[in-house]
């Protein structure tokens, strides 16, 4: 079979069952891809920090060999994934993207890892990422940028860029991200994949390194909409390990849409948020990402659904609400990072070793150990907790939380899902906006009100900007629980835009060529750099 | 609001544990002042929410609420001291070696 | 921080208490007997092998989370209930940010501002002083709340002279303790006691272990840290004057010290106060040798806990049908319980007390309650069996005795069987091992001669080598008796009944006559 790697993960499923393909046969052509496309850092994707080769084909040879024995598998049973470095996994670096981990070697796996590997899943490696998941751009990776694939000096969106990138370079067919403000849906859009952030607790945030507790929420990465289903049904389930994971059953994704993909939305009622790009509302956000925004809404009608706009209009508050709670709750998840159990340890300049003490190994080792934007969020979430100050920040974020969740609550009253663009721009330029992080921020206006109400979202691409001819992508948002709503709809959209190209928009990816030149300018100013 | 003058920034790093030179200390002072600015409407927008009902608002710290959620007394998931200290800077006795502790005790 | 504590000035602790009001609080840890940690499954012996209790959680691991303990739950529940609490309808965790190398994820969690049981008391009996001169007396202290939070690690200081901090080269760490689960119990300000303060304060500690013990949620082992105190006192001008500056002496772990920590606080205080200077606010350290305590962290407005709630927990709401089942089952409180035995048993305060020196009640009850007369099972548990632990140096819970076996020794003795010299001898063998005292008496043939016809020879043979004995005792002096019971008895190797004895030495010398 020729070109496996550019196959879903449906048809590498279907492939395997068929003992068209072996696991090795598909795992081998995922590491001759990652090989050629993926590194060196100065001009390959870098979409992976670390890749396990061995244990991948190890792993494959074991389940080809069960397979041959006849044992009953798991559909997925030999489809390579690729697993964000956020998620700690027995035996295999597990950094997220900071230098402060370099080296650690977690002995536990995640509970989705353990999911995935019990599934029969092949984990290829680790992918890039912004430091703990803060950032929008995969550039605060103490270990240098992931490039996007459709245009080596873009950014390809983050915290999960790796994870994104690896899919749209077909490196992975299926990928894992973590969802704190848009970490999974924001890559998706920029690289033209599937992301979806799911109901908050309905993936196990166990051995998912903590960013914001309430806030981060694991999910699947794909190329398609089904194929995002079939590993949402994997990593999904309750985990008596989370005290915040639902006792629900993992919702039917995949009969959604299966369901979904037969293009009829007859009856669904969407409706377009005003705030996020909608009527009067269209200020920052990319005149090619609103009209490809506004033809994929002519599909859904076309599919029979009922277009309407809805107002949220505490949304306008949720940047503000999210970037309070959000550092607050990471100045002390990322507390533990001292130098002191695992990981990092940096001696202070300047002392003599004999009168160092343990405090001073922890500020040294938290300066060098952390990047810029680590240090801003942490600075600016322990400023949001301390006394005096908490009422106002802390606990207003916390009530513009309960406002955007009335919003919601409102709006699904009259509408089935939500729709809106995921990301106001395309991909911009590494660099671009390192030092400006207002700027950066702003990017994740539309993703950021979900995980404020813990409702789940997806990202699917609908075409490319005619500016500048990168992937716009639209995201759906439904209520809490109602997962497979997403699917469904996202599902249909996907199958009337697939008749319309006459395939995948990552069809049109151009082909990977090595980049010739990376402005140093975007490599040297990564982590660590003073800010 | 008020700009974050250097000198709350590092009693912020301090208190964070952070060693920051004067120079990030005045780069993070403006982004930070900038940042604050941009975010500090909630207070308002809260404000504004209760006026218009006439209501508290109530905070919502989970976006999901679940309560009673408890394990059994049960042993499980027990780590070997060898998996314990794998990762540790430095170890000896099979305990943690740190740098001398300041602060508790005098 | 200040290492230079000399001794400072003191008044005396009586002028101190002419001249100022003490007004005391009290902070108890206690660390819960459950199997496994508060938040996750590690378990928790003491006195294990380093880092060996502990999993991804208790070492704070990169993506570990906490997940709640029922058990514990249930124990700060019935000990929120046994302290006369109110139970929270639904209350949180809350994390307390500070860093310190024995706290792995450099927070604890907490309950903060929403503890599990509040507004309680428990009233305390300071006993008589020994002399007699100060009576006895109930004080009810008041308990504000009681919350659930976890235990650090313990760092052991390596290099410098004492083994203490200062000076030390380095430390060394344990996440063991790391995660246990802690019920902190505060008191409200207890006033009022004058000059008793520091005995009101050592009897709420006593009888607060107590309390815990007969709930069973604790081993509550001062020595090993299991409750663990911190005393913060202050001093005002008069009963009425606010409060004072307070300082919180902490980790005095005796109950003995709770006393003169006490003590030692006010007489320093007096002398700061009277010396024209003022209270700091700050924590003091305990020092179990010398008997002062010294100066620590000065309390600051730079300590900042930025608390906010736990977001990796979720609330508690306790069904109320559940607490009234845990309410139900409630043991009864110690002092109640002691005042019913003493009265049921017929004790003096005297005999209470040393049967509660003895740490004999839960023996004599249990012994009681298995058909033996109160007064006999205390005898045997204060006399003969006190003895025996002294002698082999171990307490009498430890002793291969059990209640079961005291009981039957003295049904035995009731019935006849044995008498009091005959059931020491079996003692004695049960508690070598050989079984329970009816297997003693089968297998040695240790049994009181009840055969009247033996004994009636032993008698005659006696009344002949005592010939005066006789007419005595048909002159009326029955006590004459007494030599002709001896002398069977010595005949016999002690093993009839001498009360039998007696009755027929009567009977036949009147037969006789």
């Amino acid at each position: 079979m020729s070109d496996l790697t550019r196959l879903d993960a449906a048809a590498m499923a279907a492939a395997l069952a068929a003992r068209e393909v072996s696991a090795v046969e598909l795992t081998q052509a995922h590491l001759d891809r990652i090989a050629e496309v993926d590194g060196p850092v100065e001009a390959g994707v870098h979409a992976f920090l670390h890749v396990d080769g061995e244990g991948a084909l190890a792993r494959a040879a074991e389940l080809d060999a069960d397979r041959a024995r006849g044992e009953e598998l798991h559909p997925l049973a030999g489809v390579p994934v690729a697993v964000k470095d956020v998620m700690v996994t027995r035996g295999l670096p597990s950094t997220a993207g900071s230098r402060m981990l370099e080296g650690w070697i977690p002995p536990y796996d995640a509970t989705v890892v353990e999911k995935m590997h019990a599934a029969g899943l092949v984990t290829l490696g680790k992918t890039n990422m912004d430091e703990f998941a803060m950032g929008s751009s995969t550039e605060h990776s103490a270990f240098g940028p992931t490039r996007n694939p459709w245009a080596f000096d873009r950014i390809p969106g983050g915290s999960g860029g790796g994870s994104a990138a690896a899919l749209a370079a077909f490196e992975a067919p299926l990928a894992t991200g973590t969802d704190t403000g848009g970490s999974i849906r924001q890559p998706a859009a920029l690289t033209g994949t599937v992301g979806v952030k799911p109901t908050y607790g309905g993936v196990s945030r166990y051995g998912l390194i903590a960013l914001a507790s309430s806030l981060d929420q694991g999910g699947p990465c794909a190329r398609t909409v089904l194929d995002t289903a079939l590993l949402h049904e994997v990593m999904g389930g309750h985990d008596p390990r989370d005290s915040t994971s639902l006792k629900d059953p993992v919702p039917a994704v995949v009969a959604a849409a299966r369901e979904g993909a037969r293009g009829d939305l007859t009856g669904v009622r969407v409706g377009v948020v005003a705030e996020l790009g909608g009527t009067g509302h269209a200020e920052g956000f990319q005149s090619g990402v609103l009209q490809r925004f506004a033809e994929a809404l002519d599909h859904l009608r076309a599919a029979g659904a009922e277009v309407v706009e809805v107002s949220c209009p505490s949304l306008e508050h949720a940047l503000g609400a999210y970037y309070l709670i959000l550092p607050s709750e990471a100045s002390s998840n990322l507390a533990r990072y001292d130098g002191m159990r695992y990981g990092l340890r940096v001696m202070p300049d300047g002392v003599h070793p004999s009168e160092v003490t343990a405090e001073q190994v922890m500020a040294a080792t938290r300066a060098k150990g952390f990047g810029a934007e680590a240090k801003r969020r942490i600075i600016l979430g322990t400023y949001a907790l301390s006394s005096g100050y908490y009422d106002a920040y802390y606990g207003s974020a916390q009530k513009i939380r309960t406002l955007v969740q009335r919003d919601f609550n409102a709006a699904f009253e009259q509408v089935d899902v939500l729709v809106s663009p995921t990301a106001p721009t395309t991909a911009f330029t590494l660099g671009e906006k390192l030092d400006d992080p207002l700027a950066m921020y702003l990017g994740d206006v539309a993703t950021i009100p979900a995980n404020l109400a813990g409702i789940p979202g997806m990202s699917l691409p609908v075409g490319l900007a005619p500016e500048d001819g990168l992937p716009v992508g639209l995201q759906l948002l439904a209520p809490v629980r109602e997962d497979a709503r997403l699917y469904r709809v996202g599902a249909a959209l996907e199958a009337r835009l697939k008749a319309d190209w006459g395939g995948l928009l990552l069809d049109r990816i151009p082909a990977w060529t090595p980049a010739p030149t990376i402005p140093a300018t975007s490599l040297a100013t990564t982590a660590g750099a003073s800010a | 609001m008020p700009a974050l003058p250097r000198e709350e920034v590092a009693h912020l790093a301090r208190l964070a544990r952070i060693d920051m030179p004067d120079a990030e200390l005045d780069h993070l002072a403006d982004q930070l002042t900038a940042i604050v600015d941009a975010v500090a409407s909630v207070t308002g927008a809260v404000a504004a929410a209760e006026r218009a009902t006439g209501e508290p608002v109530p905070a919502t710290s989970h976006p999901v609420p679940l309560t009673n959620v408890t394990r059994p007394d049960v042993v499980h998931g027990v780590l070997t001291a060898a998996d314990a200290l794998a990762a540790a800077p430095e170890a000896e006795d099979d305990k943690f070696r740190v740098p001398r502790i300041l602060g508790e005790d005098a | 921080m200040s290492t230079t504590n000399t001794q400072p000035d003191l008044i005396a602790y009586d002028d101190a208490v002419a001249r100022f009001d003490p007004v005391v609080g009290l902070e108890v840890h206690v660390e819960l007997n459950t199997a496994t940690k508060m938040f996750s499954g590690a378990p928790t012996e003491f006195g294990a092998a380093p880092n060996t209790q502990v999993d991804p959680t208790s070492l704070g691991l990169p993506g570990s989370m906490p997940v709640l303990n029922a058990k514990a739950v249930e124990s700060a529940v019935r000990i929120g209930l046994a302290l006369n609490c109110s139970i929270a309808a639904q209350c949180r965790f809350a994390r307390k940010n500070y860093f310190y190398p024995d706290m792995p994820k450099n927070f604890q969690t907490s309950q903060y501002d929403e503890p599990i049981a509040f507004d309680g008391w428990l009233d305390v009996e300071v006993p008589a002083s020994e002399d007699g001169s100060l009576p006895a007396f109930t004080h009810r202290v008041e308990i504000e709340r009681a919350h659930m939070e976890e235990d650090t690690g313990k760092s052991s200081h390596v290099g410098g002279a004492t083994g203490r901090i200062h000076g030390a080269e380095y430390s060394l760490v344990d996440y063991n303790r790391a995660g246990i689960p802690l019920i902190e119990i505060v008191t409200r300000p207890i006033a009022g006691a004058g000059a008793r303060v520091g005995e009101v304060a050592r009897a709420y500690v006593a009888t607060l272990r107590d309390l815990l013990r007969g709930l069973d949620v604790s081993d509550v082992k001062m020595e090993q840290g299991s409750m663990r105190c911190d005393v913060n006192l202050s001093l005002r001008d008069a009963p009425d004057a606010k409060l004072g500056t307070r300082t919180e002496t902490k980790n005095v772990n005796s109950l003995r010290s709770v006393e003169r920590a006490v003590r030692y606080e006010v007489s320093r205080q007096a002398a700061v106060l009277l010396g024209g200077g003022t209270v700091v606010q700050e924590t003091r350290h305990w020092h179990e040798d010398t008997g002062l305590t010294t100066s620590g962290r000065v309390k600051s407005d730079a300590e900042d806990y930025r608390y906010f709630p736990e977001p990796d927990l979720v609330p508690v709401a306790p069904d109320p049908a559940w607490v009234e089942e845990l309410r139900a089952a409630l043991p009864e409180p110690p002092a109640a319980r002691r005042r019913r035995l003493q009265t049921d048993w017929g004790l003096t305060d005297l005999d209470m007390r040393d049967l509660l020196n003895a740490g004999a009640l839960d023996l004599v009850e249990a012994t009681v309650a298995l058909g033996a007369p109160p007064a006999a099972a205390r005898k045997w548990w204060t006399g003969e069996l006190s003895r025996a632990a002294n002698t082999r140096g171990t307490s009498l819970e430890q002793l291969p005795v059990t209640p079961a076996q005291v009981a039957q020794l003295q049904a035995l003795v009731d019935g006849g069987k044995l008498n009091d010299k005959l059931a020491r001898q079996v003692l004695e063998h049960v508690l070598d091992g050989e079984g329970d005292p009816q297997q003693v008496v089968d297998a040695r043939g240790l049994a009181v001669v009840s055969d009247d016809g033996a004994l009636l020879v032993a008698i005659d043979e006696a009344l002949a080598a005592n010939p005066d004995v006789a007419g005595k005792i048909r002159d009326g002096k029955v006590q004459a008796a007494g030599a002709i019971v001896g002398a069977v008895m010595k005949a016999t190797r002690g093993s009839a009944d001498a009360a039998r004895v007696r009755e027929l030495v009567l009977e036949r010398v009147s037969v006789r006559a």
